[in-house]
């Protein structure tokens, strides 16, 4: 039987005119160095590879810093309901000077007090919601922790001081011991939180020193100007 | 892999760039791409971020802060776990199982060679 001869090696006369453009077998250097046969890599130009790694290593900062920031703080204080609580004082204000009898007086705080509470929880359970971290996750416990015993301390003295009589002395109690529940609470919050108790308590020291007819107005101006003031400015600048 | 229990690996750098040699801790091996891949996988890196600056979360904490799935999240605290980067404590609350997750000091070191690293690639790119 008779076979062609196979072209098996390039000294075959004959080979290089028979087979002219079969890069298998061609021994010239264009046919297997065309830039298709290239690795693609070095038609890439290299000087874009440091900008890429720069963008995702302050990318990967950036997460790292978020996720602390997200994991450690409280930031479900709510701005609107700052807003909605002041205005609720405002409007107990009003009403409570109304009342000349002690007890018509702080009946009007109290309610005002209670309205105000369920405003706060229902507008952080809200903002919660809206940044998709639970309210009672481990920032939330702690914030629930310090904000208590304070407001605890409150509520006892101010059955004591109603029992004694000594209703003038409220005003002062209950702005000095709000604000320290909320600098204690709001040391993991955002900045102007813990800075709002501060003026709180500023508020009721100051009210202790006062005339007693002052209790009202200095209410009127701390539960109510500070909170809408402060309200604002978490609303701007936290969101919500 | 930094799997041995992240282990310190030193090796002679000789193709990366100087700066990133320089890195404590972490050799620049084969270019600044060579990263503590344990470490630098986004569930992960999260995981070893929020317990740097939280003494211990718990593991549905984690979950709702990192946004992932139950499987997901055990499957990656599993492997830091495994390189021990991340200690797990399993108690009950009543009859309710309750998992903990706590960083431990090679965890901790683990985290600041990555942040050390990341900072040095920004160092060394700077335009």
């Amino acid at each position: 039987m008779w076979w062609p001869r196979w072209p098996d090696s390039p000294e075959i006369p004959g080979l290089a005119r028979t087979l002219p453009n079969k890069v298998l077998d061609a021994t010239d250097f264009k046919a297997n160095h065309s830039p298709m046969n290239l690795p693609a890599k070095k038609l890439r130009p290299e000087v874009r590879e440091p900008v890429a790694l720069r963008d995702r290593a302050i990318d990967n900062l950036r997460f790292i810093r978020e996720t602390m920031e997200r994991s450690a703080s409280f930031t479900h204080v709510s701005g609107i309901g700052g807003v909605g609580m002041g205005a609720i004082a405002l409007a107990a204000s009003v009403f409570a000077s109304g009342y000349d009898d002690p007890v018509g007086w702080l009946v009007v705080w109290l309610v005002a007090a209670a309205l105000s509470f369920s405003v706060a929880i229902l507008t952080m359970a809200r903002k919660s919601r809206a940044e998709g971290i639970p309210l009672l996750s481990g920032p939330g416990r702690r914030f629930v922790w310090n904000v208590t015993p304070p407001l605890a301390a409150g509520a006892v003295l101010t059955l004591a001081l109603a029992y004694a009589g000594l209703t003038h002395l409220l005003p002062g109690t209950w702005l000095l011991l709000y604000g320290t529940s909320v600098v204690t609470g709001g040391s993991y919050s955002v900045r102007p939180v813990p800075l709002m108790g501060l003026l709180f308590m500023a508020a009721g020291t100051a009210a202790f020193v006062s005339p007693p007819g002052w209790g009202n107005a200095y209410m009127a101006a701390g539960f109510g100007g500070l909170h809408i003031v402060f309200g604002i400015v978490i609303w701007r600048k936290h969101g919500g | 892999m930094a799997a041995d229990g992240g282990a310190v690996r030193r090796r002679k750098d000789d193709e990366g760039s100087p700066a990133l040699g320089a890195v404590a801790g972490r050799s620049a091996e084969a270019g600044p791409l060579e990263l503590d891949r344990l470490i630098h996988e986004r569930v992960r890196l999260g995981i070893v971020s929020a317990l740097a600056v939280n003494g211990s979360l718990s593991f549905t904490d984690l979950r709702d802060l990192l946004g992932t799935t139950d499987g997901n999240l055990s499957a990656h605290a599993r492997r830091l776990e495994d390189a021990g980067y991340v200690v797990c404590m399993k108690s009950f609350e009543g009859r309710t199982p309750r998992t903990e997750y706590g960083l431990t000091d090679v965890g901790r070191r683990e985290l600041n060679a990555y942040l050390n690293h990341m900072e040095a690639i920004i160092e060394a790119t700077r335009e």
